[in-house]
């Protein structure tokens, strides 16, 4: 029987830590995932677990430290935020080449500039080109259940590759919710132990990690990375399908809400699908054929499922939760499109900036959202690309 | 146990021949002499931060380490022993591994001194047991001799040119042994390569196999660098102790002990002179500066024999 518990997104994570009972994890604090260490120390201080922490003296370090532990054959992970996690940026394309699958909870805030602790997800988009998995959570519930899976899917032999786990900072890191937890023995048996096959510490073979390698080496060593990335999409159906088992619980690379029959579709990530499902709900009592697909996996982009899932809208619109001032769009925007286009898709298509830094993004916006949709197809009156969404007058 | 040249020379080599430091390369006999105090039936770990030492002995696909490896960046090898060294005490709790393991990492001074001060910092105060070498050769030379905060003073670089307003490098040597025994770690020494290599062999051993995190600041002249004639990088050497200006000592549990005095101590140009980088020092106008080095020296020797004496 499954356990229902009151959790925030953070606590849910620690819990799921907890469970895992990892072998290092090395963090630093920045809001708002500083709770995670905090908790993960708690447990550890009262014999709780027995994993090893590190408190390293900044986020560089947690990275590389998780790095070390892992290359020496430990499940290692650590936990970080908006500037904690540009402060790895240099160490996030070395684990991706050095294939160590080192598991980042990353609770998604905007990055500096202003500074500002609220959530956008512009600290993991600068990252999506790192080389690492990212797997996003629309609520506690999801960023518990994708933590538990993270380690099987970095893991696996035909994957090897780090796995940033996101939830939206405050908005679920911070807000409690209802939550289903899965029961300890069958977390254990699920994640079991990590053994692989060459590692720092194996006294029969030694090994050296991070060497040198230019161009005679370097484009094989991309080449085997992005085949790792096609693996992993077929490892993460196959860890959704097994958690499901002990679960309940479904999930793939991303969720249709509504969207058989949609005409006018929604592609969102994150916290926000929740707002936008209220949206959906409204419009559908209304006759109006509304629908969302939100986007669970980023890393690899599934974008031939996302073509074919969004066939039959009349007028799409993906919403980004960070700029990429390409000023031609943002990253999801940008890459959902090029998916409609290989696939041939000429529906309406427009890309929109919501929620930066915090910015609230509520039912009746997302409505506002779809009734321009709907304006466009009916009546012919162009969208207008790359708006921000509730900016000040 | 005493120390047997014979005996140690004659231990396996754990940085194979192969790797393609420059002949004459300070560096790597400083990685040789460390690694020789392995006992060897120890397995080790090493790190390494970027620079000469680890793309000269690990492209790939070769590598000229015996035992594990790991270089990660230029600015984190104490972070990431930190994390190998955690790793393994964490899975030999867990009954993953039962052999003993050390960790050893080498970085010059621009990965130590300078862009990895702050997770060596890091490293040491958390007291992981583990030996950071630095192996100081005072200025970036894998990237073309830029001066780093290890550059002695008057310094030719390349990025602290002499020239007709300039006369090298303005300012004095950051003194990194003093400031990781500030970090109140176990044990801290400075050596470099004189004679039998006894000197560094038996620190080696000691930051070794002391519990805890141990740092050797090691000078590693560089030949392209320092611009000497190679064959010299043992006179250099001990020049250099004779000199004082880079005196051999040890702080150990807090406690400096001074391990060389020379008898007569020699002025500072007999170091500075065989060197190509200190050239302009010897132009009769500016003798001042060679004064002005010579106080400097004196200072910081009066400094060390201060705290060696309480």
């Amino acid at each position: 029987m499954s356990i229902r518990e009151r959790m925030s997104g953070n606590e849910a994570v620690a819990h799921a830590i907890k469970q895992i009972n990892p072998d290092v994890m090395a963090a630093f604090p920045i809001t708002p995932s500083t709770e995670i260490p905090q908790m993960v120390s708690t447990f550890i201080a009262n014999g709780e677990i027995d994993t090893e922490f590190i408190p390293v003296e900044s986020e560089h370090s947690s990275m590389s430290a998780a790095m070390g532990a892992s290359a020496a054959g430990a499940r290692s992970l650590t936990a970080t935020s908006s500037c904690g996690l540009a402060y790895m940026w240099e160490l996030l394309y070395v684990a991706a080449s050095d294939r160590l699958p080192v598991v980042l909870a990353l609770v998604n805030r905007a990055l500096t500039g202003p500074i500002n602790i609220n959530c956008d997800h512009s600290d993991s988009m600068g990252a999506r080109d790192a080389g690492w998995i990212q797997i996003y959570a629309e609520n506690n519930q999801e960023a518990y259940d994708n933590f538990i899976q993270s380690f099987l899917i970095a893991e696996h032999p035909d994957v090897r590759l780090p796995f940033m786990a996101c939830q939206d900072g405050f908005i679920t890191s911070h807000a409690v919710e209802n939550i289903e937890l899965i029961e300890d023995d069958k977390v254990k048996e699920f994640v079991g132990e990590y053994h692989p096959e060459n590692y720092l510490l194996n006294a029969e073979m030694p090994m050296a990690v991070g060497p040198y390698a230019n161009s005679p080496f370097y484009m094989e060593t991309k080449k085997n990375q992005r085949i790792a990335m096609e693996n992993a999409k077929r490892v993460i159906l196959e860890v959704a399908e097994k958690f499901e088992k002990i679960s309940g619980r479904k999930y793939g690379f991303f969720e249709e809400y509504m969207l058989d029959d949609a005409e006018y579709v929604i592609v969102i990530m994150g916290s926000a699908a929740g707002t936008t499902k209220d949206a959906v709900d409204a419009l559908r009592e209304q006759g109006i054929k509304a629908g969302l697909l939100k986007l669970r996996v980023f890393r690899p982009f599934p974008g031939e499922e996302i073509a074919a899932a969004l066939k039959n809208a009349k007028a799409i619109a993906v919403l980004d939760r960070a700029e990429s001032f390409s000023a031609y769009g943002g990253p999801v925007g940008s890459e959902v499109k090029s998916a409609l286009y290989d696939a041939k898709n000429t529906a309406d298509c427009v890309n929109y900036f919501y929620g930066l830094g915090g910015r609230d993004y509520t039912v009746e916006l997302a409505e506002e959202i779809y009734r321009e949709l709907i304006d466009s197809v009916e009546n012919g009156t162009a969208l207008e690309q790359f708006k921000y969404i509730g900016l000040r007058k | 146990m005493a120390f047997n040249f014979k005996e140690v020379m004659n231990k396996p080599e754990r940085l194979a021949p192969g790797h393609r430091m420059c002949a004459g390369c300070g560096g790597t006999i400083v990685a040789r002499t460390v690694l020789r105090a392995l006992k060897p039936e120890d397995k080790a770990v090493i790190g390494n931060a970027t620079g000469c030492m680890e793309v000269s002995t690990f492209m790939y696909p070769y590598t000229s380490w015996e035992d594990s490896y790991m270089h990660n960046a230029f600015e984190n090898a104490g972070a990431t022993l930190s994390g190998i060294e955690t790793a393994y005490h964490a899975l030999k709790k867990r009954g993953r591994i039962k052999e003993d393991y050390k960790f050893i990492t080498f970085g010059g001074d621009g990965g130590t001194y300078d862009i990895g001060f702050q997770s060596l910092s890091g490293a040491m105060e958390r007291n992981h047991d583990m030996v950071y070498v630095c192996y100081d050769n005072g200025a970036y030379m894998n990237t073309g001799i830029q001066r780093s905060s290890a550059t002695p003073m008057y310094a030719d670089t390349t990025t602290t040119p002499v020239g007709s307003q300039s006369n090298g490098k303005m300012q004095n040597r950051k003194d990194l042994a003093s400031i990781i025994a500030s970090h109140d770690i176990p044990y801290v020494a400075q050596s470099t390569l004189i004679g039998t290599m006894k000197d560094l062999y038996e620190k080696s051993e000691k930051a070794i196999y002391t519990p805890g995190a141990a740092f050797l600041n090691v000078m590693a002249p560089c030949p392209r660098g320092w611009r000497y004639d190679t064959p010299d990088i043992m006179k250099i050497c001990k020049l250099a102790v004779e000199t004082c200006y880079w005196p051999l000592f040890e702080v150990v549990e807090g406690k400096w002990i001074l391990n060389y005095e020379p008898k007569k101590k020699l002025p500072i140009e007999d170091f500075l002179r065989p060197q190509g980088r200190f050239k302009h020092l010897f132009k009769p106008e500016n003798e001042h500066l060679l004064a002005q080095y010579q106080q400097e020296v004196d200072r910081r020797w009066e400094d060390l024999l201060f705290k060696c004496s309480r």
